[in-house]
Parts: C-alpha cells; structure tokens; sequence
C-alpha cells in the first residue's frame, strides 16, 4: 500500500516536472492567439531560451539569471516576429517558421562561440532551486522519498508555471488590458475605431508569448535537467501549441492539456524505472493519438478567436 | 530602350522571383553581418562554403544528395500549400515513407527494378495514408491540419522507434533496422565501383572517380521527375484547377460546384505521398536502412523552407532544394576550417524565409532607396 | 418638423476644402461641409462617391491630405479616433464595430474602461451608467445581454450608445438603415429626433433618397470625389437628389416589355433550412417561379435570404420540404448537380468572396463550372488554347474591360467583376438563374447593366430570381414580388399594381 502511494506520487511529482516548461510556453501561445497572432514559432523561442537559460546560468553561476535573461531572449524573437507580422503584414505561420529557424541558428551558433565549438553548454553549477526543501528530510515535517516530498518538494520553476496560469487567467478575464488583448483577436477594427493602438497590443502580446516561451525553454534547461542539448527541445514548443488549442485558447484549458502530455511522460519515466515490458516508444506515442481523437471531439464546439490570423491593416497615411 | 528597362525593373521587383533574390541576398548580408559580429571575416567564410560546393567534383555530388530528400520534402509541402493546406507534416510522412522502405527492402527479394517499384510504391501508400488522415480529419471535422500533422509527426517517429526494436526487423540493442537487400539500393554502379575495374577507374579518373566516391544515386532523377510532375498536375489537369481553386478561395470553389472537402483529401494524400516518397528514395540510396531517432531529423521542416523561399512552384523547389542543400553542405566546412560555427546557415535560411513572407518591407527598402539614389 | 432643433448660431463641424489622396487616387476633392448644432445633416453619394472617406477624415481614421477642419469654430487637427472622441465625435459605422462574444457593457466601455485600482476592471459601476443613458435616450439596451444574443437593430444602438457614453455631441452614421426593417427605420428616426432635441448633430451616411428627405435638414451630394452641392432637403424633390448624385437625369425605372409568364420552372414547397447556429432561418417557405418571369425577393437582411440561396444552390442542407424543377424533385442535390444537372446558375450576393477566384485571371474563372468539360478539358488534362479562347469571346460578347482574358480577376474593377460572373452564368443558358444581390457595391452604370442582363433573360423565356434588401430594386425590375419574413413568404403582389407601404409593412411581418 505505501509502495503504491509513493509510485502515484513519483508519477505525480515528474508529471508536474514535465508539464512546468509545456505550461509557461503553451500560456505564451495563449497571450499571443487571443490577441490574433497565431505563433508557431513558439518552438524556437523555447530552444533559444533554453539555451540562453543555461548559458547565462552557467557564466553568471545563478540560475535566476539564467532564467530572467531566457525570457528575454525568447521575448527579442517575439519582437522579430511581432515585427513581421504586425508592422510588415507577413503571412503569420511563415513567420512563425522563419523563427523556428532563426531560434534554433542563433542557439546553436551561440553555443558554439561560448562552449568551445560544441552544440551544447556545460553543466550549470547550480540549478533553480527547490523552494520547500526546508519542509523534507530526517526530522523534518515530511520524510525524505515519502508521499508528499515526491509530489512537492519540487523547482521552484514548477509553482511558478502555476503561479503564472493564474496570473494569465485574472489579466485576461478581470483586467482592462485583458479585455483589449481580447478585443483585438476578436475585431480589432473595433478597438482602432476607438482609439486603441491595435498595434501596440499585438506587439506587446507577441512579445509576451516569447517571454514566456523562453521562460519554458529555461524551466528544462536549468531545472529538469541542467544543461542545454541541441534535441534538449526537440518538439516541445509544437507540443504546447497542440496543448493551447486543446485547452481551447484559455490559460487554465491549456494548463490542463499540458498536464496530460507531462503525465504521459512521467507514466513513461515510470514505467521505464519499473523495467514493465511496455515499449516505451509505444507508451509516448499515446498523448499524441489522444490529442487528435481529442480535437476530432472538440473542435466545431469550440471558436478560436474571430480575427486570428488575419492581417490588420490601418491603411492610415 | 530606357523605358523598357524600367518596366523590366518593375516586373522584376514585383514579381515574386525578384523578391526572392532580395530576400536570398539580404539572408547572405545578415549572415555576413553576424559571422563578422562573431570576429570572423564573412568573405573567408563565404569563400570556404563556395569551395566546399563547387571546388570537387565529389562535393557537388555531395550536394546533390543533401538536396534530394529536400526537393522532394519541399514539393511536398507546395503541393499542398497550392491548395491552400501548411503541411508541416512532411516530417511524419517522409519517416513512415522510410520506414515501409526499409521494410519492402529487407524482407522482400526481387529483381531490382519490381523491388524499388515495390518499395517506393509501398512508401508513397504509407505517406499518401499519413498525409491524407490530417486532410481527412480536417475536411470532416474541421481539425486544423497544422496540429493534427505536428500530432502525427510524433506518432509517427516513435512508430519507427518502436518499429527498429522489433526483433524480426533490427538486430537487438542497436537501435537500428537490418540493411535492405541490394536489389533494393538505387544507387548507381556500386556493385562496379567496388569491382577491380571499378577500383582502377575511380583511381585514373579524377573527376569521375570522384563523384563516383559517394553514394551516387539515382534519387535526383526522381526529384526532376517529381517536380515536372507536380507542375503538370497543378497547372495542366483538371485536378490541379480545382486544387488551386480551392487554395486560393474555397468559397468561390465550392459555389463553383468543386468538392472543397474531398480537394483538402487529395491535396494532403499527394502530399504526403511525395513526402513518402522522399524518405523511401533516402533509404533505398543513402542510408539503407532505418534507426533510432533521438529527436526529428528536420527533412520535413527543410522542406518548408524550401517550398516557401521556392515560392511554391515545382521548379522553385527544385532550385531552393539545391540552394539549401549547397548551404547545408557546404556550411559545415566552416567548422572545420575557421571555427565558425556552421549553424549561421540556418539562421541565414530562416532570415531569407521571413524576408520572403514581407513582400511589404522589401518594397519599403527599395523605395527608399531609390529616393536615396535619386538625391 | 424639419430645421426646428437647429441652432443657427453655432457651427459643430465644418470641413473646408478638404482633399484626400491614395497614391495618385483622388478619393475627396475640395469638399466642404458644415454641420449646425442641433441638425441633422446627409451626405449623398453613389457607391464609392468618398462619402465614407470623409468621415473617416473626420473621425481621425485618416488623415486629409490638405483643407481645414473646424469644430465648434475651432481649428483641430484630427490625428486619431482619440482626438475626434475627445471633441466629441462619435461614429456608428456601417459594419458594426462591436466584439460578438463581449457583453453591452463590454464593448461600450472598451477603451474608457472603468477600473479599480491596477486596471481591475469595475464592470458594476459601468453597467450602471450604461443603463442610465439608454434610459436618457430611450435606447431600450440591457447592458448584460452578449452581442451576438440581441438583433441588429439592438447591435445598432449600442453603437448609439457607445458614442453617447464618450459624449458624444457629433454623430456620423454610415449607412444606418441598410440593415434594417422599416418599423426599426421609424424607431431609429425617432431616436435621431431625440438626439438633436438634445442639441446633437447627426451626420448620416446614405444613398436612400426617400429617407434623406424624411430625417434630414439638409443635404451635402458629393460626386466621385467632388463636392456638387449642398441644399436644403425640403425645397427639393427626390428626383432632384438623385440627378444631382448621378450627374445626368435618371429613370428608376427599367425598359422592359410586358410578356406573359410561362410554365411553371421552380417551385419550392415547405422549405425549412437552418442556419449556422442550428435555428431554422428559412421556415417553411412556399414559393413558385415560373418561365419568362423576373421574380423579386423582398426583405430586410438576415430574413432567411441567404440560406434560401445556400439551399437551392446545394451550399446547405436542407432540413424538410420540397425543392422541384420543372415537376423534378432536386431537394439536396449537390452544387455540382445544381449547376450542371440541372442548369441552376447563380450570381452570388458576395462577388469576391463567393463569385470568384481573384487569384484566377479572366479566363480560369470564366471555366469555374464547366472547366470539366469538353472543350475545356479532356479526361482531367486542360485545354488551355480553348480555354483563352473562350475568354477571349466572352470578355467581348460582354464588354468586360480591359479585355484581356490572362488578366488577374483581382485587378478588374467591381463592375467588370460582376460582369465576369454574369458571364460566366448566363452564357450557359441557364434554365433559372438566381442573382443574389447582384448590384451590391456598384455604380449606376452597372447597375444598368445588370438589370439589362436579368431581364434579357427573362425575354428569352428563362426564370430568373433577384433577392434583393433595395426594394427600389425589387420593384423596378421584378415581375411579381415575393415579400420574406422571419423564413417565410408573407404575400406574392404583382409589381404593376404594388404599393410601397403595403411591401413595407409586409416586410416587417405585417400581413397583407
């Protein structure tokens, strides 16, 4: 019996893990979308950040850094595509492609300049931390390897992402800038009849959704594991945009579809720790099937916003 | 006289071939600009990348087979681009494509000709299916084809992770699938080129030799082949009217009397076929076999940056596959001989695909500088 | 009643010389206008005339390329949509401004939102004042309804109310009656009336004579980009206004010959198709066309038109009943059949959207339905000399100018557009043929030539149905008249003996 609580809190515990770099990107696809900026380049954001993430950790020797300095890295992609397909009309998912590409180019050039030609950092010295340790070990509140220290004694990086998902949710629902970002992916002829920048809103919900994709590159590369790799992403950026159109474009629908594909991941992890005959190529395959007999389900009983990936034009002189 | 010239220089600008070569251009300058940025001399660089391209007759056939697979990915996502479809699925299709050539290449055995038939066949079907599921699921319940294809492109690789693990198919522990059978292979000559006569030619004859040291196959015939194809089905049939029909306006098409649903099917089932096509003509000639995938290997995502800076024609694909593949190629001498690192030729591709997608830009800097030259 | 709220002492607006260029496209040439307090003034133009060009100089959306503009005797410049709000202009525009999933409040409070602190929003407070107004104004407006859950005619003052929350003292209304029946046409007058009581000054956008001379006090007529006149509406006749718009003396109504119908073409019996959300638009609807006649459907906007015209095209799913040609059952045939079965064209309402291909050039879209065919193809490869031939005799027969059949659809004008429709579906010989709306959008010249084309067919002893929302044109070219209401036919008159406020009151769901 206590074996089998402490495998559903080990599967607990990675679930959460996996979901944390899914949930910060797939919430960028959320900010970016509702403002009607489709951003397939998500997945280049999150392999910048990830990079920039571990580099500046590895330098700097604090992961915070790292971390701060991801955001902003995927957030100066965001600002190019914002560019792009704001100011210059660019046909949304080229761009998006055209940034999967710049993404991943810069990291690896960058990689190669400050670590000796090679297409992945060091390890970092320190990662994020663990906020709650203090609660875990012998003769403290809870025991080390129990229950509650595999589910919550957990990166700080995973209450952050949550953190966040409800953050995102009040500015979106309960705010006056949420409302306009909403307004401009709806009808943002509306909202420039009424003396609303159109333009500042799209560039900053882009830029936005950059920041917080670099978060998610971060959140793997200095908290699940602690150096970048050139296939340390390898997806994920694709994944969480699946994931914020499964949650049908709201933060809390897109945190919950990232559980799933974090949980298939630590039911994976598990079962590979376990030695079960499951292949595990068969086991990852799942979330994906799922996902599209999800849709199939879904999709028609749910509307995207009205304006996403239309050009706005203000043909002002 | 001058007024022609100016009219050509308008055509030129506006069309979407000049576009194009300004973006192409402007993707070489920033390359150059972040090389020099590195502290390392752009003009070297460019230099070494020409000469790994062009300076050996084995570095051209080098870049030949880099291009193959990347044509073919790219005429793939064009064909269903021209019908208004993102194929990011390329990806997934050209790895099911590879693996039912690999498949038909081991465990059949067949005179060569009916055996690469079989095999390519059996991958176009396995692409075609791939492909078309994301056109099916679209048309009939509005699922939008670039989520469920990134879907089926992670189904797909752990398909053929799962499949190398088989014992039938792989030997144990390896992470990789049995060799296919030689009647199988498309490439030329090898069986002379490792005879005694062969071994002599290659050895007095320094250009043909060469090209005769790679695995020279007859993959880039079938990419020509493939990209005449793709122009007379979208140009010249009946089919392809109704395909761009639909791609351009699918309102207009339907009230037209066109099948809109069953063009999305077909557009996604001819992709996905090339795309499948693509992956059995890089088994069947390069790798010969099928192995562990860590991570996608990117010839679907190449193709799209193909189809796009090809503007999405079959002989832009062609020519874009060949820019590409020289780049890919060709970059990754700068490594070695300079130290810089070679992914500067992804961020210079993914610089040339977002000046292609703002037309509005280029036309902006261009006046500009026309007042600027005027003054 | 007229001019009786003006306040002749104070000018709200007044646009002096005001130009305003695209490119080398001269959009508004020196037009001026001026507006009192208290008055309601129109401006009249044809379809792309710049009416709604200058307004959109007024309210900030564009900035003139020369000329003054004055309000309330001051010298403004209007950078912006902000600046023209702050001196107290609003605008209702012509397609409504308003976001579907937000509620009344939402969308009226959207950029002077109400806030706690932090920018929380406080919706309370705003629903309010919200409520408040429409009471002032008699808007009848429930601040909670969602937009997408309330009329048109409600959609519409929320715009009203939008402006008036911005305190609003100059209100632009770009084609306010387009979308409406005529009992919301009465309501909104009376709305109007409220307003300039009040001291407002309305500027309405239109191009109905009849309505200019009943709200209006005066009228400005701007022709392709000039300014022509400004009159005082009631010392002038309709027939007046309308040259005035036009340049040269117009006759209302079309040449044509009176002709016996024929034998019984389509028929249409207990129709019922829905809509997208699922509610029946079309709702057992009963109609019966015959040979050689023009039948004319009259109604306001969103009465079902559009998804009758879906159905018997076989763009939509019909639910239950009858469609039947000439004693042949066709109910849910596809588009396909509908076209080359049966010989069902159709001049669709929205020329660019559903018409054409405007990637196509001339040629390609001429093909749209019979690219199929022998001699345009032969088992699935194209014939392309046939094809440009083909273009070739129809950009003559049709006068589709520049007669170029490789041309890009998309650089033709509107009126050579349609023409390239009109080509393309009559040219087949078309037992009937449905044009949707076939005038929308374009100036007297084609609509001419339009009309010339429906009733040429109805001469050769075709059927032909026009689905009309001018009823000016219901009645100038149809036959007989069929009035739609709520998806229903509510009465069939002949158009010889028809009564302009009968048709109205019909079309608003009044029997006859």
């Amino acid at each position: 019996m206590e074996a089998l609580i402490k495998d559903i809190g080990f599967i607990i515990g990675t679930t959460l893990m996996y979901s944390t770099p899914l949930i910060f990107t797939s919430l960028g696809g959320v900010v970016t979308e509702r403002s009607g900026v489709i951003n397939i380049g998500l997945e280049g954001m999150m392999f910048f950040g990830a990079f920039v993430g571990a580099a500046v950790a590895y330098y700097s020797q604090n992961p915070w850094w790292g971390f701060v300095s991801a955001g902003l890295g995927g957030a100066l992609l965001g600002l190019i595509h914002a560019i792009a397909c704001v100011t210059f009309a660019a046909e949304q998912i080229v761009s998006g492609i055209a940034i999967n590409f710049l993404g991943s180019g810069l990291a690896l050039f960058l990689s190669r300049l400050f670590f000796d030609g090679a297409t992945q950092t060091l390890t970092i010295p320190k990662k994020i931390p663990l906020p709650f340790s203090f609660l875990f070990g012998e003769g403290k509140l809870f025991k080390t390897a129990g229950f509650m220290d595999l589910v919550f004694n957990r990166f700080a990086t995973v209450y952050l992402a949550f953190l966040l998902v409800a953050v995102v949710w009040f500015v979106l629902y309960k705010t006056k800038i949420g409302m306009r970002v909403q307004a401009v992916g709806e009808h943002p002829e509306a909202v420039d009849t009424l003396g609303i920048s159109v333009y500042k809103i799209r560039y900053g919900a882009v830029m936005m959704s950059g920041l917080f994709a670099g978060f998610g590159g971060a959140a793997m590369s200095i908290a699940v594991v602690s150096r970048f790799s050139n296939t340390l992403i390898s997806g994920h950026g694709f994944i969480a945009l699946a994931a914020m159109i499964f949650g049908k474009w709201k933060p809390q629908g897109a945190m919950l579809a990232c559980l799933l594909f974090g949980g298939a991941k630590g039911v994976e992890i598990f079962l590979g720790a376990k030695g079960f005959p499951v292949p595990s190529s068969l086991l990852a395959m799942l979330p994906y099937i799922l996902t599209i007999i999800v849709l199939v389900g879904i999709v028609g009983k749910t509307t995207p916003p009205a304006a996403i990936g239309k050009i706005f034009d203000k043909t002002n002189s | 006289m001058n007024l022609d010239r100016e009219a050509l220089k308008s055509k030129f600008l506006n069309g979407s071939l000049g576009l194009t070569l300004i973006s192409i251009a402007l993707g070489f300058l920033l390359g150059a600009l972040i090389l020099l940025m590195a502290g390392f001399n752009p003009l070297e660089a460019y230099w070494v990348i020409l000469k790994g391209i062009f300076s050996r007759s084995k570095y051209v056939s080098y870049v030949i087979i880099y291009a193959t697979p990347l044509i073919i990915t790219g005429l793939s996502v064009a064909f269903a681009l021209r019908t208004g479809l993102f194929n990011i699925g390329a990806e997934g299709q050209y790895i099911v494509g590879a693996i039912m050539a690999a498949a038909a290449g081991y465990f059949f055995k067949l005179p060569l000709i009916l055996h690469v038939t079989l095999a390519v066949g059996l991958a176009v079907i396995a692409g075609a299916i791939w492909g078309g599921l994301a056109g099916y699921i679209k048309a009939r319940f509005g699922v939008h084809e670039v989520i469920s294809t990134i879907m089926l492109n992670w189904i797909a690789l752990y398909l053929s992770n799962f499949v190398v693990t088989l014992s039938a198919f792989g030997s144990q522990g390896t992470g990789k699938s049995y060799a296919i059978q030689s009647t199988a292979r498309i490439n030329l000559l090898s069986d002379w080129k490792i005879s005694e006569a062969g071994i002599e030619f290659i050895r007095n004859h320094k250009i043909l030799g060469d090209i005769l040291k790679t695995p020279v196959n007859a993959g880039f015939i079938f990419a020509i082949l493939l990209a005449v194809l793709v122009w007379y089905i979208l140009n010249k049939t009946t089919l392809g009217y109704e395909l761009r029909a639909v791609g351009f306006n699918p309102h207009a098409a339907e009230a037209g009397g066109i099948n809109v649903k069953k063009s999305m099917v077909y557009s996604m089932v001819i992709s996905g076929g090339l795309a499948g096509i693509a992956g059995a003509l890089q088994v069947l000639g390069v790798s010969h076999r099928i192995a562990k995938l860590a991570a996608m290997e990117g010839y679907g995502f190449d193709g799209i940056a193909v189809s796009l800076i090809g503007n999405n024609t079959g002989a832009g694909s062609v020519l874009a596959g060949l820019l590409f593949g020289s780049l890919k190629y060709g970059g990754s001498k700068i490594q070695d001989a300079m130290q810089a690192p070679t992914e500067v030729i992804n961020i210079m591709i993914g610089t040339i695909i977002l000046f292609v997608a703002m037309p509005k830009l280029i036309r902006l800097i261009l006046t500009i500088l026309e007042k600027r030259a005027k003054n | 009643m007229h001019l009786t709220t003006i306040d002749f002492s104070q000018k709200s607006v007044e646009m002096i010389d005001v130009v305003k260029k695209f490119g080398d496209f001269v959009a508004n040439d020196r037009i001026r206008l001026s507006v009192h307090k208290g008055e309601v003034h129109s401006l009249l133009g044809e379809n792309g005339a710049g009416k709604t060009t200058l307004v959109n100089c007024l309210y900030g959306l564009y900035r003139p390329t020369e000329g003054r503009i004055l309000i309330k005797g001051r010298e403004v410049t209007i950078s912006d949509p902000t600046v023209a709000i702050q001196l107290g202009i609003g605008m209702v525009h012509q397609h409504f401004m308003l976001v579907e999933p937000f509620t009344v409040t939402q969308n009226i409070i959207l950029g002077r939102e109400t806030t706690k602190m932090m920018g929380i929003l406080d919706l309370s407070t705003a629903e309010r004042k919200v409520a408040e107004i429409s009471e002032h104004y008699g808007l009848a407006i429930n601040p909670r309804d969602k937009i997408e859950d309330i009329s048109v005619g409600s959609q519409q003052r929320v715009e009203i109310l939008k402006a008036l929350y911005r305190g609003a003292e100059i209100l632009i209304l770009d084609e306010p009656t387009a979308v409406l029946t005529p009992p919301e046409i009465q309501e909104l007058v009376g709305i109007i009336r409220n307003l300039t009581q009040e001291g407002k000054s309305i500027i309405i956008i239109t191009h109905k004579l009849h309505e200019i001379k009943q709200v209006a006090d005066y009228c400005t007529i701007i022709r392709r980009g000039k300014y022509i006149d400004t009159v005082e509406v009631d010392k002038v006749t309709e027939m007046d206004l309308a040259s005035m718009m036009v340049g040269r003396e117009v006759s209302f109504a079309v040449e044509k010959t009176e002709q016996e119908k024929g034998e019984l073409a389509l028929a249409i019996q207990d129709l019922v198709v829905k809509d997208n959300r699922g509610i029946p638009a079309v709702n057992g609807l009963d109609l019966e066309l015959h040979k050689g006649e023009i039948l004319g459907i009259a109604g306001v906007d969103g009465n079902g038109q559009s998804e009758l015209v879906e159905a018997l095209t076989g763009l939509r799913k019909v639910d239950s009943g009858v469609i039947s040609l000439h004693g042949k059952e066709i109910t849910g045939s596809t588009p396909k059949d509908v076209i080359n079965k049966w010989n069902i064209r159709t001049i669709p309402d929205d020329r660019q959207k559903r018409g054409l291909v405007l990637e196509f050039d001339v040629a390609e879209n001429l093909i749209l339905e019979t690219y199929h065919d022998v001699p345009f193809s032969n088992r699935g490869v194209l014939n392309m000399e046939e094809i440009y031939a083909y273009g070739d005799s129809c950009t003559e027969k049709f006068d589709i100018r520049p007669s170029n059949p490789y041309l890009v659809a998309k650089s033709l004008s509107g009126g050579n557009q349609q023409k390239v429709i009109i080509a393309r579906e009559v040219n087949n010989d078309p037992e009937v043929l449905i044009a949707s709306q076939p005038t929308r959008g374009l100036d007297v010249g084609a609509i001419e030539y339009v009309h010339t084309a429906l009733v040429n067919q109805r001469d050769r002893g075709k059927a032909v149905l026009l689905i009309s929302f001018e009823l000016d044109e219901v009645m100038n070219v149809s036959d007989r008249i069929a009035v739609i209401f709520e998806g229903k036919i509510v009465g069939v008159v002949d158009a010889k003996d028809v009564d302009e406020h009968e048709i109205g009151l019909m079309m608003a769901g009044g029997t006859r």
